[in-house]
This record gives C-alpha cells, sequence and structure tokens, in this order.
C-alpha cells in the first residue's frame, strides 16, 4: 500500500504523469502546458519528461486545440486537453456539442471519441471576469458527453486515471479554489466507479448533496450543525452526468430531507434536475420540498463580492434550517 | 505553383494562361475576384490540352476514360438523389452538378491510407473512395445522421457544421506525423466556410506542426445566396500565405489539373513539407440544396457561362480528339449509369426506417444509466401500444 498526503493539484500531476507513462497514445494538450507547466502547474515537469510531442503546447485556439484533439482521437490518440479557465472554453463549445458529443452516435458507433477536457473552475480565488465560472450544467445537458468533478486529492487521483481510459469524452471539472487542499491518496488501490457518488459523512437527519468546490462547504456545515445537535449526511456527487440517483435516493430515504449545493446558478441548475427526479423517486419520504444553495441568475461577480454570491457555511445552514422547519 | 510573390499572383484579365504574368499596378481593393483568374490548367473549355511547367501530367487512354466514367456515374447518381428528393423519397439533397471535376480530380490522387474529411456535398469524393453511394443517402433521407463506419474507406462522416471537420482533418494529420506513417490527409470545404474560425485555426495548427494536411476548397462562387466577395476581399488562395503555407488556384473544372495540383499538394505533405491550400475554382449549377432557390439571388446568364465550362463535356470533347474513347464506350457507359441510377433508386425505396429504440443506441461508448432507464421506460411506452392493439382485436 502506497499511500501518500498530497494536493489536488499534485494528485492531478501524478495521474497525468502515471498515464503518459501507462500509454503511449495518451497525450496533454493546450496552452502553456509545456516548460510552465499550465497556469496551476497541473501539467508541471510532464514535458520535461515526456518531451514535446507527448506534452503540446497549443496555439491560443480553443476550437482549435478541442477540434484538432477529436482528429488525433481518430487517429487513435488519447488526448488530455486542458482548458485555460471556465470561461475560456466557450470558443471550443461549438466543437464540443456539435462534434465531441455527437461523432460516437453519427458512425453507429463505429468510432470512439476518448478525449478528456479538463476545465479549472469555479470561484473563491478573487480572480478577474471569465476566470471562476461554473458552466458544468451546459455540458451535462449534452448528451454524449459525461461530466464529473473531483472533491479531493484520491478522487483528483484516481478519477482522472479513470478519466483517460473512458472511451467516451469526459468534461473533467477541476475545482480550482481546491487546487491546494491537501489529501491522503492511495496510489495503488483499485479505485470505485467513475461516475458512483460518495458518502462524506453519515448523518440521519438530512441529507447535503454537492460536488467539487461545495463538498468541503458542506462537510463544514455539517460539523456545525453537528453541534447544534443535527446529524448531516454529506453526499459527494463526483459526477454531473450520469448522476448516481440510486445513492442519493438511498441516503434521502433515510434523511427524508435534501438541501442540493453548487456555485453554479440554482436557475437550470444540476439542483433542479437533482430536486426534479429525487421529488419523483421519493415523493413519499420527502418531509420537506428538495431544497438549492448555489448562484444567482447574474453574471458571476467583481471578486470583491464574490463571497456573497457563492453558497457559504451560513447560506448552506440556513437552507438546512429551512428544511427542517417542515 | 505555389505563392512565392503576391504580385505574381494578383488576377488578372489577360486570356492568357501560362505565361508568368507580373502585375506592378495596385490591384483595386475593390476587385478581389476578377472575371479570369489565374488558375492552373491543363484542359480547356474547348478540350485543349496545356502544359504547366509546375503540374505536368501524362495519363494513359485507360486512365483519362475512367475519370471520364467517375464524373459522368458521380452526375448521374446526383441527378437520381435530387429527383428521389423530388418524388419525397428524400428530405433534402445538395447536389454537387458542375463540381466533378474538382472532386474526381482529387479524389484520384488520394491514396487508399489516404483520410478525408469531407463537408456534406462530396458525393464524387466518396465515390472515389469506394463508398456505396446509397450509403451516402441515409442523412438525407432521414434514416441515421452519418450511417458509415469512417475507417472502413478512410473517409469520414459528412460535417454539416461547416469547417469544423478541417480541425479533425488537421489533428489526425497531427496524429500521422507523430506515427512516422507516410499518408496525407484531405480536408474539403466551400468558400461560404472560409470565413469560419475553425478553418483558420486549421490553418494556424497545421502550420505550426507542420501536418501532412491539403485544405482543398471548392469555390463554386456561392454560400447559399452569398457570393464569395461577401467571404473574402482577397483570393482564397493568397490567405495560405499569411499562415506560412501555399496556395494554389486551379481550374476546378478541369479534372486533370485538379488531379495534378492535389497530387502534387499530397505528395509535399509525404514529405513532411507541410499543409497546402488548393483552391478550386469551380461553380455550384444547380440550387445549393433541394431547398434552395437560386433565382432569388443569381442570374441565369452567369450559369449559362458556366455551362461554356462543363467538366465532363471538355473530357469528352478531348477523349474523342485523341481517339481515346469510341462509340462503344460511351454507349456502354450510358447504360451503366441508368443501372446505377436504378439501383439507387431502389435502395433507397427499401431502405427501412430505423426502429424507433436506435434513438438510444450509440449515445456512449461505456454506456450511461440514463439511457438505459430512458431506454426502457420508451420500451414500456411503446409496448403498452401494443396492449391496446391487442386488446382492441
Ligand atoms: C456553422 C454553420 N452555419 C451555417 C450553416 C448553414 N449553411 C449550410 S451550408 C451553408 C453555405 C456554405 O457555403 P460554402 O462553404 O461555400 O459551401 P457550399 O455549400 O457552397 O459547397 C450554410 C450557411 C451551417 N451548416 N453551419
Amino acid at each position: 500500500m502506497a499511500m501518500e498526503k498530497m494536493s489536488i493539484a499534485k494528485a492531478l500531476n501524478e495521474s497525468l504523469r502515471k498515464a503518459l507513462d501507462t500509454d503511449p497514445k495518451v497525450l496533454i494538450m493546450g496552452e502553456d502546458v509545456g516548460k510552465l507547466g499550465g497556469v496551476f502547474r497541473i501539467t508541471d515537469g510532464l514535458q520535461k519528461d515526456f518531451g514535446e510531442d507527448r506534452v503540446i503546447d497549443t496555439p491560443l485556439a480553443e476550437s482549435g486545440i478541442v477540434g484538432t484533439a477529436i482528429g488525433l482521437a481518430l487517429r487513435g490518440y488519447r488526448p488530455v486537453v486542458e482548458i485555460q479557465f471556465d470561461g475560456f472554453v466557450f470558443p471550443a463549445y461549438d466543437q464540443i456539442v456539435t462534434q465531441l458529443a455527437k461523432m460516437h452516435a453519427r458512425a453507429l458507433g463505429k468510432i470512439k471519441l476518448p478525449v478528456v477536457v479538463r476545465i479549472p473552475y469555479g470561484g473563491g480565488i478573487g480572480a478577474v471576469e471569465h476566470h471562476s465560472e461554473s458552466p458544468e450544467a451546459l455540458f451535462a445537458h449534452v448528451a454524449g458527453l459525461k461530466v464529473v468533478s473531483p472533491s479531493n486529492a484520491s478522487d483528483a487521483y484516481w478519477m482522472m486515471q479513470q478519466a483517460v481510459q473512458s472511451d467516451d469524452p469526459i468534461i473533467f471539472f477541476e475545482p480550482k479554489r481546491r487546487y491546494w487542499d491537501k489529501g491522503e491518496v492511495e496510489t495503488d488501490s483499485i479505485p470505485g466507479p467513475l461516475h458512483k457518488a460518495s458518502v462524506a459523512r453519515t448523518g440521519t437527519d438530512l441529507t447535503l448533496v454537492a460536488y467539487g468546490p461545495m463538498v468541503k462547504v458542506c462537510l463544514e456545515a455539517a460539523a456545525a450543525a453537528q453541534e447544534e445537535g443535527k446529524s448531516i449526511e454529506v453526499l459527494d456527487l463526483r459526477s454531473m452526468s450520469p448522476i448516481d440517483f440510486d445513492a442519493i435516493q438511498t441516503s434521502v430515504e433515510k434523511t427524508g430531507r435534501l438541501v442540493v449545493v453548487h456555485e453554479a446558478p440554482v436557475f437550470y441548475g444540476s439542483g433542479a434536475e437533482i430536486a426534479a427526479r429525487i421529488t419523483e423517486r421519493c415523493f413519499y419520504h420527502l418531509e420537506a420540498p428538495v431544497l438549492r444553495v448555489g448562484g444567482y441568475h447574474a453574471p458571476y461577480p467583481p471578486a470583491r463580492l464574490e463571497d456573497e454570491y457563492l453558497p457559504g457555511l451560513d447560506r448552506v445552514l440556513d437552507a438546512v434550517d429551512r428544511s427542517l422547519a417542515y | 505553383m505555389t505563392v512565392e510573390s503576391t504580385a505574381a499572383r494578383k488576377p488578372r484579365r489577360s486570356s492568357k494562361r501560362t505565361s508568368a504574368v507580373k502585375t506592378t499596378a495596385k490591384t483595386s481593393a475593390k476587385t478581389p475576384e476578377s472575371s479570369e483568374p489565374e488558375l492552373v490548367q491543363l484542359l480547356t473549355p474547348e478540350g485543349e490540352r496545356l502544359e504547366h511547367p509546375d503540374y505536368s501530367i501524362d495519363l494513359t487512354a485507360d486512365e483519362l476514360r475512367g475519370l471520364y466514367r467517375d464524373m459522368v456515374l458521380t452526375r448521374r447518381f446526383d441527378a437520381e438523389a435530387t429527383a428521389l428528393q423530388r418524388q419525397g423519397e428524400l428530405g433534402l439533397w445538395a447536389s454537387l452538378l458542375g463540381q466533378e471535376a474538382a472532386q474526381i480530380g482529387s479524389g484520384r490522387a488520394l491514396r487508399d491510407d489516404d483520410y478525408v474529411f469531407p463537408t456534406y456535398r462530396e458525393h464524387g469524393v466518396a465515390w472515389c473512395r469506394g463508398v456505396d453511394p446509397t450509403n451516402l443517402l441515409g442523412m438525407f433521407r432521414g434514416v441515421n445522421h452519418g450511417g458509415w463506419d469512417p475507417n472502413s474507406n478512410n473517409f469520414h462522416l459528412y460535417t454539416i457544421v461547416i469547417g469544423s471537420q478541417t480541425l479533425h482533418a488537421t489533428g489526425y494529420a497531427m496524429g500521422v506525423a507523430k506515427d512516422g506513417a507516410d499518408s496525407a490527409v484531405i480536408a474539403y470545404f466551400g468558400d461560404g466556410a472560409s470565413s469560419q474560425g475553425d478553418v483558420a485555426e486549421s490553418f494556424t495548427f497545421s502550420a505550426v506542426y507542420n501536418a501532412p494536411v491539403v485544405f482543398f476548397c471548392q469555390n463554386n462562387q456561392w454560400a447559399i445566396s452569398e457570393p464569395t466577395e461577401k467571404q473574402t476581399r482577397v483570393p482564397l488562395y493568397q490567405r495560405a500565405q499569411g499562415f506560412g503555407f501555399p496556395g494554389v488556384r486551379v481550374d476546378g473544372n478541369d479534372v486533370l489539373a485538379c488531379l495534378a495540383v492535389t497530387r502534387s499538394a499530397l505528395e509535399r505533405a509525404r514529405r513532411g513539407e507541410g499543409p497546402t491550400l488548393v483552391e478550386a475554382f469551380t461553380y455550384r449549377m444547380g440550387a445549393h440544396t433541394t431547398s434552395d432557390d437560386p433565382t432569388k439571388y443569381r442570374a441565369d446568364e452567369e450559369r449559362a457561362s458556366w455551362e461554356a465550362k462543363d467538366p465532363i463535356l471538355r473530357l469528352r470533347t478531348y477523349l474523342e480528339k485523341e481517339g481515346a474513347a469510341d462509340e462503344a464506350f460511351f454507349t456502354a457507359l450510358d447504360e451503366e449509369s441508368e443501372a446505377l441510377g436504378k439501383r439507387v433508386r431502389e435502395a433507397v425505396r427499401a431502405m427501412p426506417d430505423p426502429d424507433p429504440i436506435a434513438i438510444f443506441d450509440n449515445v456512449y461508448a461505456d454506456g450511461n444509466p440514463l439511457v438505459d432507464e430512458e431506454r426502457a421506460q420508451f420500451a414500456a411506452y411503446q409496448a403498452s401500444f401494443a396492449d391496446t392493439a391487442e386488446e382492441g382485436k
């Protein structure tokens, strides 16, 4: 057993290194991923060890990055592309939605598109415009894509391994404000399935569902609620498409209450999807309506206001209280 | 001929085609396309053979007849598809009428191990790749969105979003180079598509990575109702120069020139010298698609002037003049054309609608529980009608 404590950033770096090492068809592509190691250093040192042919600095053209990755995948490669920041994925959105997502079906399954699109996402780092967004619902809505986000170092390590090995295109959202959070990574063990939710904390009074950066906030909220005598279960969704509804159902059948938390705007967000499905599945188990906590229907605000915009401990606890009051 | 000097490549009004003319006067920015563009031509509209210093070609009578046969059969197939649309058998058809030389010339320049990324009108190229023409009709009939295995003929699926496939071609070509293979890749697109960012990005990527890709732009003068002047202020082939690779304009109605120029560009790619942009200067004789009405935006005389440049007629004139084909050849080809038309007609009419459950097929390679759930619900819902029908008996 090889147990190591490392940050999420380091876990991703180690995971990509392992992927490059294991399969010569794996390629890393993106802006500044070479010498610099990416603006978040996720690909640090990889070009030095694997060369410019495997770790490719690309022109500054997002559609070009994803479009050529599709071509490379058609040739038998497994490209892992980095989009520098969430707000810059949109020039590539066309290629992702009209091409990457659909090509397997259009070819009646004869070709596969094993492309991973890595996107550092979310707020909380005091960045300028277009550097703090959570566009996961825009991708989860598209059939043919799978959308995941780890919340801790161990998941970062293993989910990246699984994403690279997947024959489907994976949109891999990395919670950038958690990059430097450390955790134990067991680098030898066989991981659970990529799209399975995990119980991050057990409880009996209410279920909090979150993913990526919000898992930590929910764990803190659950700890705070514990001091008030409330037992909160926290479910780390890990995958936004597909969603492990069975895991949510199991938890809600136990607790009878559900609050979904994410940074993205609540309107048309993943919380809406979860609320609808769980209401359908667990109508007679629910003691309260499913509540959602998330961003507002407004452009992501300037950094000095992001603490107001992002769900924090208090807003999560407020929703917990409202649910328990039913 | 590659772009060495922009001045030498300025469109000119002279009708002489082979001597290098240096235009010293500044060309007015108002007239990006002249009526007589400079282009590589090996066979005139009158069926005269020309020589070109950079693109010589020497074909046997058999090969010449082969090119002619390809063009005639492709045109016949295209006409049949248009008729089938009129008869309600196809929802839409994008005709290649007038572009046979560009497609057969470039298509016959390819080797089996080359890879083609087409748009939605490359029926002639598909023919050259050995794709069964009836396979091309599935998406126009509405029974699939592509429906063939791209790897069985190295012919990718038709791409509707204009320009997207140029990036796929470039990425694929980058992979070819990584593999150390000596095959080449060709991407087809139109003059309208040349305005898309993806095309510009594919030029950038292919130049930067020296990818073995040939960009084959069929400038058929129109992007639905928009003329080429609405896409560009300089002749399209000249655009390549700014990206750092050669561009060449070829008479797109001259199958020999299209073959020679494409062959040369492919060989260049194979030698590891990177991309080339070929602009095939041609004309879309029919409507953009069967839904289009070209009378609303273009004059009849324009079409008539291009009729005189018909790619098939000029090769026929040449074949006859050279004694390379006799009456028996043409008669046999007529019969073969009719047989092809009949086969296509019958195949389309026999094409079954897909099983509705196919909606859920191949959404994911590794499966997805949501798709499984919706498939099961859909199947149960469908089955409920069977029960009703049963009860009604
Ligand atoms: C991104 C995109 N925008 C618009 C369309 C609709 N459309 C289909 S074909 C076409 C014109 C394309 O013209 P061109 O590239 O010159 O090719 P041609 O059809 O003339 O061969 C347009 C506007 C499309 N398919 N894709």
